[in-house]
């Protein structure tokens, strides 16, 4: 099945509230009405002023913020639908077809395989992990998936020094390094594991013009492979390198910086 | 079970004459004032119930409702109450303390026995029906009419590592035994070698974990196979245990260091015996010593065997 | 399988087929309840633990969160509910299935503990033979399930000790010779000898240095991957809780107050109670 024009992943009627028990149960409405569709080998850019709250979305994607309404979808392929006789485990227990999963309400387990084997997230800082090296940070998602110790060292270094970091750094914790030395290790641990859909937050931001053209063209490459792409960019010169699309998100979100007081 | 029974009808005869504490209805012991054996024929009984058990139980550690002897604990209390429960007027007692017939102890033991139950006593390993002993076993192969008793101090082989009675309990219960191993191990790492030498844990029919008294190493292939009856009594702990005949007891050992007994590399200084457990005695303040049985009969028929 | 393993440099890749998301149980909590007096204990706790999980039980002390371990490791007997253990030993059997942790024989629940499960306390002294050598200590559980051959006890013990970064030429020191960092990795060596399939873990860095902390929390997330372990870690340390585990219940009062995925619950509080906690923490 050829599915490059299906989306990957969609959004419907999107809605975020936080509610702020400690202050009155005040509540927050960040999000509203948003859509979305981003296909397999796309790169869509959220638009939108800075403070608007753009990390919002990537963070309902990844599993960090809950989804207060509408829906968020993944779509798969069908062929491996029923293999195993399972459709997944959410929580009505409804018979998707077409490999259709809802990400709202996943039980906890099921985002560790999503996190594990689909969804990517650079984020804009690197957790520091004590006195882990570079080089065991970016290997990590693929260990995680059982992948061969040897062959995964190899993939993150060569990935590191595509990246320009100093051989000399590979096996020093992070926690020491540059802004740009740590962000270049989380956008290495980011792409190193191909997961099918990426959530980039700013992985340019710190970076010389050299670095930024790295990853470029690493974004370039995940699209070829089909990886579907959320992005957040402030730099207008990569935004215009590797947009395929943008995603207005004005009027959808409510401008939290106001109320939040 | 008939080595054990056989001693006991006498007593039994005896409580049933209905003159339990009289201590004057038999001929021969009539100078004591006390019940034959010492010990009142109720708790002869309750001692032989509790023996029963062990038996039945190889291994097992029974508690038992222990009395004062006219003694201190730690000089065989213990033992001297499970001799008095199945001693008859027709047993041969012979006393021995690490090995030797003539040390206070074993005279003492001997010497009360003969008072209060009258029964003859001799030196002779072949000869006695029931041996008392503190922390050795005769050299001379034991047969299926004799009975050997073992002064116990401290019955319990977890003790060292687990000080809760209520634990080890459950530990035998469940088989958790782990930690005897945890001992050899230590042992190992330290000295290079197993260097428990005496009260070795054994496992009893493949079953319980037992301290065979402070027995040397050396006595406890003597355990496994036995054709004598063997009895444990702990006087402190009131806690009895048994061995019966043709029992397998194994000495716990790793396959890397396997169990082994002690070897000398000199034959016995006074009967030239290469088989036996030696004992080395100090001759003289320049350093002088000598090698001799530590089995006190053994050594002299082997001599008057020579002669 | 239906996942995407390594990635191969080369074209397109297949579409991605949807992963199986569920893994199998291994612990069940069923309504459990164990209090000392009101609000003492916990209650009506409710939970599966999955294969391969880490599961972080937060909580400000006298929540409730070390009554609760303490029943789900059997050490303690709930006044209701039930604790189910999803065992795989004697499949062949027949025996396999779910195992009333409190229903089956003490023998077998002991059994359990010493074979499959493993416990590693908040001072490493509860959990370590402080009078025999680290070696012996690493030992024990390997010879309490019969492994009788010193050479090879002695080598687990120096791959071990090893492995927990301790200095296996100190094999035979004793436990008292060690720092607290060291005692406590030592303790873990001890518990994870054995390979077991479920840990409970009671604040296992607390009372730590920062640095010893740091050291041993990066221990435990590799060995923690490395063994597929399922781990129920109890923990007052929001950032312990955000490194190890991958799902959490907050507890207050005896009760679970809020459950799920571990940063969903540090970054999009919901309950009152969780809200609080997380902000009185700095960015755990």
């Amino acid at each position: 099945m050829t599915s490059m024009n299906q989306p990957f992943l969609s959004a419907v009627a999107l809605e975020k509230t936080f509610t702020l028990h400690a202050q009155g149960g005040q509540t927050l409405a960040v999000m509203r009405g948003l859509d979305l569709s981003l296909a397999r080998g796309e790169c869509l850019v959220l638009a939108g002023p800075s403070g608007i709250g753009k990390s919002t979305l990537l963070k309902m994607v990844n599993g960090n913020y809950r989804i207060s309404g509408g829906r968020l979808t993944l779509h798969f392929g069908s062929e491996g639908q029923g293999r195993d006789g399972r459709t997944g485990d959410g929580p009505d227990g409804e018979e998707h077809d077409n490999g259709r999963l809802e990400l709202a309400d996943l039980p906890a387990q099921a985002w560790h395989v999503l996190r594990r084997d689909v969804i990517g997230y650079v984020s804009q800082f690197l957790r520091v992990v004590p006195r882990v090296s570079a080089r065991d940070v970016v290997m990590e998602p693929l260990l995680a998936r059982g992948a061969d110790e040897q062959e995964s060292r190899q993939r993150a270094e060569t990935l590191l020094a595509r990246l320009n970091l100093p051989e000399r750094l590979w096996s020093l914790a992070p926690g020491t390094f540059s802004g740009g030395e740590q962000q270049r290790v989380n956008i290495a641990r980011g792409f190193i594991a191909e997961h099918p859909l990426l959530l980039l937050d700013e992985p340019t931001a710190s970076l010389d013009a050299a670095n930024r053209d790295v990853v470029v063209s690493l974004i370039q490459e995940a699209k070829a492979r089909g990886t579907a792409m959320l992005g957040i960019f402030h730099d207008e010169d990569v935004r215009d390198r590797v947009a395929d699309r943008l995603l207005p998100l004005e009027g959808h979100m409510g401008t939290a910086s106001e109320e939040k007081l | 079970m008939n080595d054990f029974t056989h001693s006991a009808p006498t007593s039994e005869d005896c409580s049933a004459s209905g003159n339990n504490d009289s201590g004057q209805n038999r001929s021969g012991y009539n100078n004591s004032g006390y019940n034959f054996a010492y010990l009142d024929e109720q708790t002869k009984r309750m001692i032989r119930r509790a023996l029963l058990k062990a038996v039945a139980i190889p291994g097992y550690q029974v508690p038992f409702g222990g009395r004062e002897m006219p003694m201190p604990y730690g000089w065989g209390t213990g033992g001297m109450q499970l001799t008095a429960s199945i001693l008859g007027a027709d047993d041969v007692l012979k006393v021995i303390d690490q090995g030797a017939d003539d040390t206070t102890n074993a005279v003492s033991i001997r010497s009360f026995f003969e008072r209060v139950a009258g029964v003859e006593t001799t030196t002779e390993t072949a000869r006695a029906s029931v041996i008392q002993t503190r922390h050795r076993i005769p050299e001379k192969t034991l047969s299926n009419d004799q009975i050997l008793v073992f002064q116990v101090p401290i019955p319990e082989p977890l003790r060292f590592i687990e000080p809760s009675e209520e634990e080890t309990r459950v530990m035998h219960a469940l088989e958790e035994y782990g930690v005897m191993h945890v001992k050899l191990y230590e042992d190992i790492a330290r000295h290079g070698h197993i260097a428990t030498t005496y009260a070795y844990p054994v496992k009893v029919d493949g079953r319980y974990v037992m301290d065979p008294s402070p027995i040397p190493k050396f006595d406890n292939p003597k355990l496994h196979m036995s054709e004598a009856l063997m009895l444990f009594g702990a006087g402190r702990e009131k806690r009895l245990y048994a061995i019966p005949p043709w029992t397998r007891v194994e000495s716990l050992d790793f396959e890397d260091h396997p169990f082994e007994i002690q070897a000398w590399d000199e034959p016995c200084a006074i009967c030239g015996a290469t088989d036996s457990y030696l004992d080395e005695v100090i001759t003289d303040d320049a350093g002088g010593r000598m090698f001799v049985c530590s089995d006190t009969d053994y050594c002299q028929s082997r001599r008057e065997e020579v002669a | 399988m239906n996942r995407p393993v390594k990635a191969c440099p080369g074209p397109v890749h297949p579409a991605p087929t949807r992963p199986v998301l569920t893994r199998p149980a291994l612990l069940e909590a069923r309504d459990i309840t164990r209090l000392y007096g009101p609000d003492k204990g916990c209650q009506q706790i409710d939970f599966t633990l999955h294969q391969g999980e880490v599961l972080g039980i937060v909580g400000e002390s006298g929540s409730g969160k070390s009554t609760l371990l303490r029943v789900l490791s059997g050490l303690e007997k709930p006044d209701a509910g039930q604790v189910v253990y999803h065992s795989d030993i004697d499949s062949s059997a027949g025996q396999a299935g779910a195992l009333d942790l409190y229903a089956i024989s003490e023998a077998r629940r002991r059994a359990l503990l010493r074979m499959e499960w493993g416990l590693v306390h908040q001072n490493p002294r509860d959990g370590l033979r402080l009078g025999v050598s680290a070696g012996a200590n690493v030992g024990e559980r390997l010879m309490a399930l019969g492994q009788r051959h010193y050479g090879r006890l002695r080598a687990a013990g120096q791959d071990w000790m090893s492995r927990v970064e301790l200095d296996p030429e100190r094999i035979d020191d004793a436990p008292q010779t060690f720092s607290g960092g060291m005692q406590q990795r030592l303790q873990i060596a001890r518990t994870l000898v054995t390979q077991p399939r479920l840990v409970f873990m009671d604040e296992p860095t607390g009372g730590l240095d920062v640095s010893v902390q740091a050291r041993l929390l990066d221990m435990l997330r590799t060995l923690t991957r490395e063994l597929g372990l399922s781990v129920v870690l109890v923990t007052h340390d929001l950032a312990v809780a955000r490194l190890l585990a991958h799902r959490l219940m907050v507890m207050r009062r005896g009760r679970v107050v809020e459950a799920g995925l571990t940063d969903q619950i540090l970054d999009d509080p919901q309950h009152p109670y969780s809200q609080l906690l997380v902000s009185s923490v700095l960015t755990p």
